[in-house]
């Protein structure tokens, strides 16, 4: 019975030391991150709010993590920064607000997490998660065509609506696209994702 | 304590083991192997998703829902029944006593596979937690997690109740998985979907569990069926009793702290990464250790592989063992990761451990076991055969071109002067040799379902000798025996 008991308190000690050591020790290294204020008064990191908060949802909903990263590396180790995925690296403020976390660890697409600041255009978004062919030719992302309404030809005109490009190979009948509420949500998302502020502690 | 002395009690008492598990164990192997094809089929779906983005592109069918579905369905579906059924026959065995609590065992497997199953449409509706590996809402999860409770306690019980002194060395691993098992998963739950921590204390939180829910569940359970089914089958004892000590405990030690390695170069504190890489380099004490023990026992025999399915596959899940855990631990490493992180190596990586090392022991446990459970052979080594060289060649392309293309495809990624679509395409080439990867695994995973399907039904065209690679007689020539009569 000794030895059993040895055996499993043993194995219970294993796990307990690394999920203090991994998990409890650096929560507590962050807990007390606050966001700093910019010289015009704004805060920086922000909680989501309203559209971008809802389009945070759509983004875990569609799995997007699985080919897109959030995290710009440093100088010098990959080339995150010299791609223009950032100007400075990620540090542990950025994500003082991410519940859950979606830094990710696959880039069969590219880093978004300044995609905000690197595409600002309500029209590339819709046109890009329409069809991404249209944008980025040769892409492997899927179309989100479920996130928009689209406008046939001879269709009364829509507020809001992005025209398709005439050069677009599978235009068929569609001339234009209207995001849904799902897809303004989504675009307001990526656009808020946003790392250009310059940290004090990310110029080390 | 009733020892066991002679050798007909201690036949007789394995005897009693087996026919007290037969329920239980049949349950969650074939459910284990219900989600395999699953799980593959999904990964099939995924793969060829990535190099022809319009295949099925519906919501609930899109990349993002069907890939976390396919890893899912593999290390919960698959792993934890498998390795569940595995656990249990096993200690049961060792423990030479019967299994108890069987009928809430089989409420247990019940209740876990739907657990599953509300997992699945949950992500496919998009309702996932979008934590990697947790993707199942908490509510889902709930269904996993209680099945355990009965699992732990009967794990312990029929260690408390054992007739045998000694413990063996695959019975460490049992018990570590039943004690490691619950707390990983409690502690992951909490921290990342009750939010108990933040920001990116959620992401080491994440691959803490992440890396352990492989390293410390799937792991010792594929090491335990390894010790244990080599040395049965070939009639030798294990190499070395003092090593297979030192390699439980080091595992258990440094295992433990490997995990954050998957965040290398992120937002993080350098010493959370160094942990991490510290802990894999370690790693090499265990992996080292262990891989003696087994190769060395296997030495001298290895003409045996000719004719025992269970052999074949045990030792080629030994022998991936040490391959995968070499790459793994020199995968760590910041040089390393600098290229590979963020690409298809790592995808590459994770199929030569699950699909080249688990999977494989789990297949030989079955083979071994499922005879005994059920009082009949396999009826067609042929099948095995199919089965055999598929889980072979299939895991050997998959990970040979995704490992291969990953590297490749990071150097072109920290080259800022390539286009990032120049590197997409690039790697489309490879992404359609893993589609013909994934089709020749499915092809034996199904090979496998029918031999297995056979069994269950009891088909009476069996034999009593073991059905062995070089059985002349097997199911299909009696088949057509039949028909000329």
């Amino acid at each position: 019975m000794g030895r059993t008991l040895f055996l499993a308190l043993g194995i219970f000690l294993t796990i307990a030391c690394s999920v203090t050591g991994l998990v409890i020790l650096p929560n507590w290294q962050f807990q007390g991150l606050k966001p700093v204020t910019k010289k015009d008064g704004v805060k920086y990191p922000m909680p989501y709010f309203g559209d971008n908060h809802k389009g945070r949802a759509e983004y875990i909903s569609h799995g997007c993590i699985y080919c897109h990263s959030q995290q710009v590396r440093m100088k010098g180790y990959g080339a995150d920064i010299r791609r223009g995925w950032g100007t400075r690296r990620s540090v542990p403020r950025d994500y003082i607000y991410d519940y859950p976390h979606q830094l990710g660890t696959m880039r069969t697409g590219p880093d978004l997490a300044n995609i905000g600041a690197r595409q600002p255009s309500r029209d590339w978004h819709s046109l890009h998660l329409y069809d991404p062919q249209i944008t980025s030719p040769g892409s492997v992302m899927p179309r989100f065509y479920y996130l928009f309404d689209e406008v046939k030809q001879g269709e009364a005109p829509r507020a809001g609506a992005i025209k398709v490009p005439d050069g677009y190979p599978n235009r068929g009948s569609v001339v234009a696209i209207v995001p849904n509420e799902r897809g303004e949500q989504l675009i307001a998302y990526l656009k808020w994702l946003n790392q250009s502020f310059p940290l004090p502690e990310a110029q080390q | 304590m009733n020892v066991v002395n002679s050798p007909t009690e201690e036949i007789r008492a394995r005897i009693e083991a087996d026919s007290s598990a037969r329920v239980v164990v049949t349950l969650y192997w074939a459910s284990a192997l219900f989600w395999l094809t699953f799980a593959t089929l999904a990964g099939l779906i995924s793969s060829i998703k990535l190099h022809s983005p319009n295949f099925l592109n519906y919501e609930w069918l899109t990349f993002g829902r069907i890939r976390p579905v396919h890893w899912d369905t593999a290390i919960y579906g698959f792993g934890g029944l498998a390795a569940s059924g595995t656990l249990l026959w096993l200690q049961a065995r060792l423990c030479q006593v019967k299994l108890p609590f069987r009928g809430p065992l089989i409420i247990g497997g019940i209740v876990y596979n739907l657990g599953m199953v509300l997992g699945v449409i949950a992500v496919l509706a998009g309702y996932s937690t979008g934590v990697e590996t947790l993707e199942f809402p908490v509510w889902a999860m709930t269904f996993l997690v209680l099945p355990f409770v009965v699992i732990v306690i009967a794990n312990f019980t029929m260690y408390a109740r054992k007739k045998t002194q000694h413990t063996y060395v695959s019975q460490w691993y049992l018990m570590a998985v039943t004690v490691w098992f619950p707390v990983l998963v409690l502690s992951a739950e909490a921290c990342i979907n009750f939010g108990a921590v933040d920001g990116v204390a959620q992401a080491i939180a994440n691959w803490w569990y992440g890396h352990n829910v492989v390293g410390l569940f799937a792991t010792p359970t594929g090491i335990a069926a390894a010790y244990y089914l080599i040395p049965k089958v070939i009639g030798k004892p294990i190499h070395s009793y003092h090593l297979s000590l030192v390699g439980f405990w080091t595992n258990a030690i440094f295992y433990n702290w490997a995990g954050t390695h998957h965040l290398t170069g992120g937002p993080l504190p350098a010493w959370t990464i160094t942990v991490g890489v510290v802990g894999s380099m370690m790693m090499f004490i265990p992996v080292v250790t262990i891989g003696i023990n087994h190769h060395m026992t296997m030495l001298g025999s290895f003409h045996l592989l000719k004719t025992s399915p269970t052999l074949r596959f045990a030792v080629m899940g030994s022998m991936m063992y040490t391959v995968a855990s070499f790459q793994g631990s020199l995968e760590a490493l910041r040089s390393h990761q600098e290229v590979t992180h963020f690409t298809h190596y790592t995808i590459g990586h994770v199929h030569l451990g699950m699909y080249g090392f688990f999977a494989p022991l789990m297949f030989a446990m079955m083979y071994y076991a499922m005879p005994r459970l059920m009082r009949q052979e396999w009826s067609s080594a042929r099948l095995i055969r199919i089965h055999f060289w598929c889980t072979l060649v299939g895991t050997a392309l998959y990970g040979g071109a995704m490992c291969f293309a990953g590297v490749k495809q990071g150097l072109m990624m920290n080259d800022p002067a390539i286009p990032f679509l120049k590197v997409v395409e690039f790697t489309i080439p490879f992404l359609q040799l893993r589609t013909l990867a994934g089709l020749i695994l499915l092809s034996g995973t199904i090979a496998f379902l029918i031999n297995f399907g056979r069994m269950m039904a009891r088909h009476k065209l069996t034999f009593a000798d073991p059905t062995l690679f070089t059985s002349e007689r097997n199911w299909d020539a009696l088949l057509e025996e039949e028909q000329k009569v």
